[in-house]
């Protein structure tokens, strides 16, 4: 998808001025986070396994060449295809050219945020295939040509009512006057209408949670069942996956596991974990006749070599976004492209560049609450302010803040100077500021005096008053 | 330079390191081949009998239903019970597993029953399971010649038989089988971890049954005496 | 020097530097002096080196990595000759204690320095529970309070049950929590004006939980979120008063709370 985290600024103040979006993010601020917190209490072992899941990604990504060529290896060994994608481009060629040698006219999509990343759909129908989203918040913005706004809640930024009326407009196939205003109707809808894109699908393309090196396998995760169904029906099967999916062995998958669905919905398990290795084998009734996997590289090998890898250990759970007040006040479109939230702020500006989606990693009051809950202990405030840094080296900061940073920079580093000069325009403003205790508004403040009255302060600074008590001056 | 060289290139420079560095080459031999298991959580690992009943717990905690039965005699009986329990047609697709070909259906005289993998209008399927991972109450599918997987997903209503003794404590004891029956790294084409049926909370935070797979899972236990395993009743998992 | 563990030199005088906070030294130096009160009670001898200024905060969070570092080194030569090195902000302490080892460990001749400052340096209420021992004031405070957790404090240093413990021994007040006090309040430093508007819509939240909290008046550790909230709650007319948790516990809340007119 095209990218508009450039204009993060504008995004957000229209975000915050929408009340249905407002409406809707109220259903993720208590939901998910009271239920992981649940979730996380039961099980004793819970952060052990964190650590043992940071620790298991850190090896891997030490030796990502070698688990890569081991899992391209079992792949191949089980009737599979690897494709080694450097760019979005060659993965896009990729997948069209498997569909074309299918015959594909239309495809059907488990939930992936690499084929966002791609932005697969466009592609595949400007090419004249269909492509079908199957996971139901994903079926609901396909309808709305919308990008996702949560990496595991696709459509949490709309409402039932929102909904109701895409499917009134989208399914025309149906009585005028059938009820649709409790979520059952619309999932049953949907399910009816799905049921038979799944049956007719030529191809099934899916993402990958995981991809496990020992047994050359892909792994999806679904409470739907809809990446199931979408791999087991068609002739062939695709999974688009990016580098650093990659795990050891089939071990490190249950450890994983174990913190993937507690963290991302507060679900001791997933309903569906499938492990997926390769095509139809001789005996199966049923299953794919091709397999193929799309291994995405897309500035992951580059992100690896920085300041940046950390950021590879991340499982796409959401807990972070879930966590965030920043995703709560404005929603996941705001950040402009594929990944909303903490993960967002650090990952776009390593994949599109920081002069890009540089005002990402910029809104954050480094609150710490989604490198609390990160099941990886991914140190995203630390990553965001990595990307600041390198904003701040390359001149890109604002010049405003450039010379007001180093004005204040040149009197705090001069203790004496600042003392003297603080004390005196304390005593100024705390003057001004007695009768009433606060202001309206200040000379140079309207980003604080818009929202929120300024506090007076209280005239001396404790420094002044200090030095006065040390002379035996009442404080 | 292929696609596989430039990446595997990209990422070793990152790496700082050329091909073919034998430590680290080591140290992916031995994990690969490691039988070391993470943090297992303590309540996985139970006796048998408790294993049996936090399966079960577990299972309906995620909205599947459970019958114990005595023998996989009663396995027919039981089915029929419950499809008339909830105004189903005594028809089912089975999967073309000798085990399920063996029980005595010709007790069950209005049950109809087709073998083979799931037509889009089948409205009920039974299938066996691999194992049952009592940690969550997930159930462990593999497919194969008597397993088609659309079994799993394509009808509304999915029964499973599986025996106590299938029953293990966490994830691993489950791998642990399959690496038994499979040998080491490898794997059936597909493995499927069910727990619960199908759900979505896609509209507003709501959770749903029934999104796209089935919209009840039951499952059929026999007890087979999971005791017969260790005399002293503490299973395998002491 | 303090011993090994902090709690054995609990009841042994201790040599105090108290990192004021430039917010603290600008706008409100009455919780300077509350914690100056809160430390001496405490047997410590409490110095105020004159040589700080900021612990540096503005700069490393807008990515300015060189005048953080000469910040930082500002400060830790001010103070490492203490036994302990005590703030009245979880933020500014976790900038020492956790960010100032990180600014500075590339740096041969400071690293050392840092590390050993970082060491000895505690949040207010922290110090005074898990170092000094103190579980009990002798404060009186008529009251319902509620309390929010500032997000360094509380993710960085652990400081949660510190203030609490200490208020609960207040005579006459009642803690009654808000909803989310372990949410930011959407300060944030330079975010809050900078990213003013989403600044905001948190703060709204935030003075929406104090108001439904029923408390009269609202306590905190960190300064800049007070500001921050008093700010808001004045905007929007909501009467909770807000002051800095060193000022009740330190029994000096005869200052007009913050952002309040001064009683003539
Ligand atoms: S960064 Fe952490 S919390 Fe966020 S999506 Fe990734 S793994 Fe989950």
């Amino acid at each position: 998808m095209r990218s508009i985290a450039h204009s993060f600024k504008d995004n957000a103040k229209a975000a915050l001025a929408d009340p249905q979006l407002r409406r809707a993010l109220d259903n993720i601020k208590t939901g998910f986070i009271t239920k992981r917190a649940a979730a996380a209490a039961r099980l004793p072992e819970f952060e052990a396994l964190r650590d043992a899941a940071r620790d298991i990604k850190n090896h891997t990504l030490d030796h990502l060449d070698l688990y890569l060529e081991r899992y391209a290896e079992n792949v191949q060994a089980g009737g599979g295809h690897v494709h080694w994608c450097a760019t979005a481009e060659d993965a896009r060629a990729a997948v069209l050219e498997i569909c074309r040698r299918a015959g594909a006219k239309t495809v059907t999509k488990g939930k992936s945020m690499i084929s966002e990343e791609i932005a697969l759909n466009d592609y595949l129908e400007a090419n004249g295939i269909t492509p079908v989203e199957t996971d139901l918040g994903e079926y609901i913005i396909q309808l709305r040509h919308e990008p996702p706004s949560h990496i595991i809640a696709p459509a949490v930024h709309l409402t039932k009512d929102a909904i109701e009326a895409d499917f009134r407009k989208a399914h025309p196939q149906f009585p005028k006057d059938r009820p649709l205003s409790e979520p059952r109707h619309l999932v049953d809808e949907a399910r009816q209408v799905l049921r038979s894109r799944f049956l007719a699908a030529d191809v099934g393309i899916t993402g990958a949670n995981f991809l496990i090196a020992e047994t050359g396998s892909s792994v999806i995760v679904t409470n739907e069942g809809n990446g199931d169904l979408t791999q087991v029906i068609p002739k062939v099967h695709i999974v688009v996956a990016s580098l650093e999916k990659v795990i050891p062995n089939l071990y490190d998958l249950s450890t994983i596991l174990r913190v993937l669905a507690r963290s991302a919905t507060g679900q001791e398990f997933t309903t569906y974990t499938t492990v997926s290795s390769g095509p139809k084998r001789p005996e199966d009734p049923d299953g794919p006749e091709e397999y193929h996997v799309i291994l995405l590289d897309n500035g992951r090998s580059r992100m690896l070599g920085g300041e940046f890898r950390e950021v590879l250990r991340c499982i796409r759970c959401g807990a972070c976004m879930n966590h965030c007040p920043v995703y709560h006040a404005i929603g996941g479109h705001a950040y402009g492209w594929v990944y909303p939230g903490p993960i967002g702020a650090v990952l776009t500006p390593g994949l599109l560049g920081v002069e890009e989606a540089g005002a990402l990693p910029n809104a954050s009051t480094f609150c710490g609450r989604c490198e609390s809950v990160c099941p990886m202990r991914i140190p995203l405030p630390k990553l965001m302010r990595h990307w600041r840094e390198r904003e701040f080296e390359r001149h890109l900061t604002p010049a405003p803040v450039r010379y007001g940073l180093a004005a204040w920079a040149f009197l705090a580093r001069r203790p004496a100077l600042y003392h003297w000069l603080l004390g005196l325009e304390m005593r100024v403003l705390g003057a001004l500021g007695r009768r009433k205790g606060r202001f309206a508004w200040l000379p140079f403040a309207g980003g604080w005096t818009r929202h929120r009255d300024f506090p007076a302060p209280q005239g001396r600074t404790f420094q002044s008053l200090w030095a006065e008590r040390k002379t035996g001056g009442a404080p | 330079m292929s696609g596989r060289d430039a990446i595997l290139g990209a990422v070793r420079r990152s790496l700082k390191r050329a091909a073919g560095d034998a430590a680290a080459l080591a140290a992916v031999e031995a994990r690969l081949d490691t039988r070391e298991r993470g943090p297992v959580p303590a309540r996985a690992q139970i006796d048998a009998k408790a294993r049996v009943d936090l399966f079960q717990a577990m299972a309906e905690e995620h909205s599947a239903t459970l019958t114990r039965v005595a023998v996989a005699q009663d396995v027919p009986g039981a089915v029929a019970t419950y499809l008339k329990k909830h105004n189903l047609p005594q028809r089912l697709r089975a999967a073309p597993d000798p085990e399920i070909d063996a029980l005595p259906w010709d007790t069950q005289s209005l049950l109809t029953v087709e073998r083979g993998r799931a037509e889009a209008s089948d409205e009920t399927s039974l299938t066996g399971a691999f194992a049952g991972i009592a940690e969550t109450g997930t159930l462990m599918l593999l497919s194969g010649e008597a397993a088609p997987t659309t079994l799993n997903f394509l009808p509304d209503t999915h029964i499973v038989m599986i025996k106590a003794s299938q029953v293990v404590g966490p994830y691993e004891d489950a791998w642990d089988l399959v690496r038994a029956k499979h040998g080491p790294g490898e794997l059936p084409r597909t493995v499927n971890f069910i727990t619960g049926p199908s759900r979505t909370a896609d509209i507003e935070q709501t959770i749903q049954l029934g999104a796209h797979g089935p919209r009840r899972l039951h499952i059929v236990l026999v007890e087979d005496g999971p005791g017969e395993e260790s005399e002293d009743g503490t299973g395998d998992g002491a | 020097m303090p011993q090994d563990s902090p709690l054995e030199s609990a009841y042994a005088p201790a040599r105090v530097g108290l990192f004021v906070t430039c917010l603290v030294d600008a706008m409100r130096p009455s919780v300077g002096f509350a914690a100056v009160k809160l430390l001496e009670d405490a047997g410590c001898a409490v110095e105020v080196p004159r040589a700080q200024t900021c612990c540096g905060q503005p700069a490393y969070n807008s990515g300015d990595r060189a005048d953080s570092q000469a910040l930082a080194r500002q400060t830790i030569e001010a103070f490492e000759g203490f036994d302990y090195v005590v703030a009245p902000s979880g933020s500014c302490a976790a900038m020492i204690r956790e960010h100032y080892p990180a600014l500075l460990a590339e740096d041969p001749a400071w690293s050392a320095r840092a590390q050993h400052v970082a060491a000895r340096t505690y949040e207010l209420t922290s110090f005074l529970t898990d170092v000094r021992g103190v579980s009990a004031l002798a404060a009186r405070f008529e009251g319902t309070v509620t309390y929010h957790d500032g997000c360094s404090g509380l993710r960085e240093l652990g400081v949660r049950e510190q203030p609490r413990q200490l208020l609960a021994s207040v005579r006459g007040l009642t803690l009654n929590e808000m909803r989310d006090s372990d949410v930011c309040c959407g300060f944030g430093g330079t975010f809050c004006v900078k990213f003013s508007d989403i600044s905001n819509t948190m703060v709204s939240d935030k003075i929406d939980g104090i108001a439904k909290s029923g408390a009269r008046t609202l306590l905190a550790g960190d300064l800049g979120c007070l500001l921050n909230m008093a700010g808001k709650l004045k905007r929007t007319g909501v009467p909770v008063e807000a002051r800095h948790v060193a000022e009740v516990l330190a029994e000096m809340t005869d200052d007009p709370a913050i952002g309040e007119a001064a009683k003539d």
